[in-house]
């Protein structure tokens, strides 16, 4: 009897409890298997018309580096890329200003950040293509104060697809940062300034330090899915720049090659992994720190 | 005389319509020890922090080292601060926030380097300077922020409470360390505290702080033993404030009626009928069979008890009050339940309010 809470200390013996069973069952069926069913296929030789053969191959893996999908891929992380980099201009500045007024006017800029989230995503998307179409209020706008002669085409182009992804991802990068400068001791900006440092180099020098953790949070929460957003593509930027997620969709839906949409899924994966080991790197935090 | 290196001229601030400092105006010579004293919410956090500059008085001036600072922003003053909490930066090592200063200055790294050794001794943490800040503990921590506000050689240092967060012990061997090192550099201090202890133990000058305005300043043998109001009576040490109305008044001393058949006296000119607050020091209060220096005033013994090193008794007088009383003596000769005449030199009660309308309580 006695040794039984010192074997328990060690943890070496875990119990499972019966009420976490559930929990893995979903995950097992939900999450395992079927990742388990991409990696097998994309090692599948595609069959003629539809599904997958028996034979093993490397071919898939082997063909990502067809210049094809080499763009596609440099143009899905181009894309990302300046995603993140917006998103993080636009919100950084958003989220440490709104953690500088009073608590009842944070959580209210909250809420109104959040309230668009109650409506789906594909809804609010359309909501742009009526505001940005020719004869939309923009335009409409624009030529009432003279700044167009003629309405503007400001839908189906890489501009339209950048304001959509911005659009959609913006909030994520917000709540990441705002989480970690609403936390900052202040105390510690004003012992900067206080041994001499000026505004902005007390900003440099020491909040944006202090609020890595929430920066990088928010990047890797924008990065990740917008590489593998497609329908903001295909809905404002008119399909004209491929992206991953277009790409790995038309794969499946059109082209129907099971493997090669299933290797660019696991590609997709490998990269993103690569990325958050890179943010659990740079914070040294084995959860994603800025997100409560 | 000695030169004013800070000058504070009848300051006033007010935070969303509460005012906080209602006219504080102060003047510190170089060199000096000058504690600000009082209560939480008395005002003196503010204070400090209009001094370095991180607030902005609504009315007044800062005057430092003779110029008009009251606009400038906190970098470009010559003074630093302890923050109550420390405020180290938590992403550097002790290295890197001492030379935080230094480095904004563009030192030379072997400048830099050799001024951060030399303030690690100074506050005696050789070697610890690739530490973070999380891995020392609340006393090292105090001392690497006093070495980082010292590392530009401030005319003033300010220091918030920086003892507060300490146990007992550590605070009192830091206090003795602080006054050492204050001494030794020759820099001017301004200190906040609300331990009327570490403020006697340290200052040269005290500034007893209440509800925003300075009731006192003085060194702490003045602010000791002669209190100039009832705050500054009652905050500091134990004190007893009685109140009567001068009935008979001679030539520097008057005889003050506490209540019908009661007289004490007391020293200084006043005018028959006024009302005064006297206070005395319970360890100034004397008792026994017969009264001296004119006094008529009788108690009864209400108890004894031993508090360790003193005796505290408490008598109660005529009107109901209640005399607190410590002697050095062990044991009384007087039991509980005696009535003794109480006394004390008249030259130790300090006459902290007068002329207050008759009656009033």
């Amino acid at each position: 009897m006695l040794g039984k809470p010192n074997a328990a200390k060690g943890g070496k013996k875990r119990v499972i409890s019966p009420t976490v069973w559930p929990l893995y069952i979903w995950t097992a069926l939900f999450v395992a298997l079927p990742l388990v069913y991409v990696v097998t296929i994309s090692f599948l030789k595609k069959d003629e018309i539809w599904g997958v053969t028996n034979q093993f191959t490397l071919g898939n893996y082997l063909s990502l580096f067809d210049p094809v999908y080499l763009k596609v891929f440099g143009q899905s992380f181009l894309v990302a890329v300046s995603t993140t980099a917006l998103t993080l201009l636009i919100g950084y500045p958003f989220a440490y200003f709104t953690a500088k007024f009073s608590p009842a006017v944070r959580s209210f800029i909250i809420l109104l950040l959040m309230a668009p989230f109650w409506v789906n995503s594909l809804l609010r998307l359309n909501g742009w293509i009526i505001l940005l179409k020719a004869n939309g209020p923009v335009n409409e706008l624009l030529m009432r104060l003279g700044l167009a002669q003629e309405p503007l085409k400001l839908l189906y182009n890489g501009g339209a697809m950048m304001l959509g992804m911005v659009y959609a991802l913006l909030p994520f990068m917000i709540t990441s940062i705002y989480n970690s400068v609403e936390k900052l001791d202040w105390s510690v900006i004003e012992a900067a300034r206080d041994l001499g440092a000026s505004p902005a180099k007390a900003f440099f020098t020491v909040t944006v330090p202090l609020t890595v953790p929430g920066i990088v949070a928010g990047c890797v929460l924008v990065f990740v899915p917008s590489m593998g957003l497609f329908f903001i593509s295909d809905l404002l930027g008119g399909a004209k720049s491929l992206l991953l997620g277009n790409l790995i969709k038309n794969e499946l839906m059109q082209a129907r090659n099971w493997p090669m949409g299933a290797t660019l899924s696991i590609a997709m994966l490998l990269f993103t992994f690569a990325f958050i080991g890179i943010y659990k790197r740079v914070t040294g935090e084995k959860t994603l720190g800025g997100i409560k | 005389m000695p030169q004013s290196i800070l000058t504070l001229q009848n300051i006033h601030k007010s935070f969303d319509g509460a005012t906080v400092l209602d006219g504080i105006s102060l003047s510190v010579e170089a060199g000096q020890f000058v504690t600000l004293l009082g209560p939480s919410g008395c005002g003196k956090t503010t204070t400090l922090r209009i001094i370095a500059g991180l607030e902005q008085p609504d009315e007044g001036a800062v005057i430092l080292g003779g110029a008009d600072v009251t606009r400038l922003p906190p970098e470009k003053r010559a003074v630093n601060t302890v923050f109550q909490n420390y405020a180290l930066f938590p992403h550097m090592n002790v290295h890197r926030n001492i030379a935080y200063s230094l480095r904004l200055r563009r030192e030379k790294k072997d400048v830099i380097d050799k001024r951060v050794e030399e303030l690690l001794s100074i506050v005696q943490l050789e070697g610890y300077g690739r530490r973070m800040p999380a891995q020392l503990s609340g006393g090292q921590r105090q001392r690497v922020a006093i070495a980082r506000a010292l590392a530009c050689d401030p005319q003033l240092l300010l220091l918030d409470e920086p003892l507060g967060a300490l146990d007992l012990q550590l605070r009192r061997q830091m206090q003795v360390e602080l006054k050492a090192l204050q001494q030794k550099l020759g820099i001017t201090f301004i200190y906040i505290t609300h331990d009327q202890e570490e403020a006697l133990n340290m200052s040269d000058l005290i500034a007893v702080m209440n509800g925003g305005r300075f009731e006192q300043i003085g060194s702490p043998e003045d602010i000791y033993e002669r209190p100039a109001t009832r705050f500054a009576a009652q905050f500091i040490g134990q004190s007893n404030i009685l109140e009567g109305t001068v009935k008979q008044a001679m030539e520097g001393r008057a005889q003050v009626e506490l209540c019908p058949g009661n007289f004490v006296t007391v020293n200084g000119d006043f005018a028959p009928g006024e009302r005064i607050a006297l206070s005395v020091r319970a360890e100034r209060i004397d008792y026994g069979n017969a009264a001296q220096y004119g006094f008529h005033l009788t108690g009864a013994i209400k108890l004894h008890s031993y508090i360790g090193g003193v005796l505290r008794t408490t008598i109660t007088l005529p009107t109901g009050q209640e005399l607190l009383i410590t002697g050095a003596n062990p044991v009384s000769t007087y039991p509980a339940g005696c009535t003794v005449q109480v006394f004390w030199d008249p030259a130790v009660a300090a006459v902290v309010e007068r002329g207050r309308a008759q009656g009033a309580r």
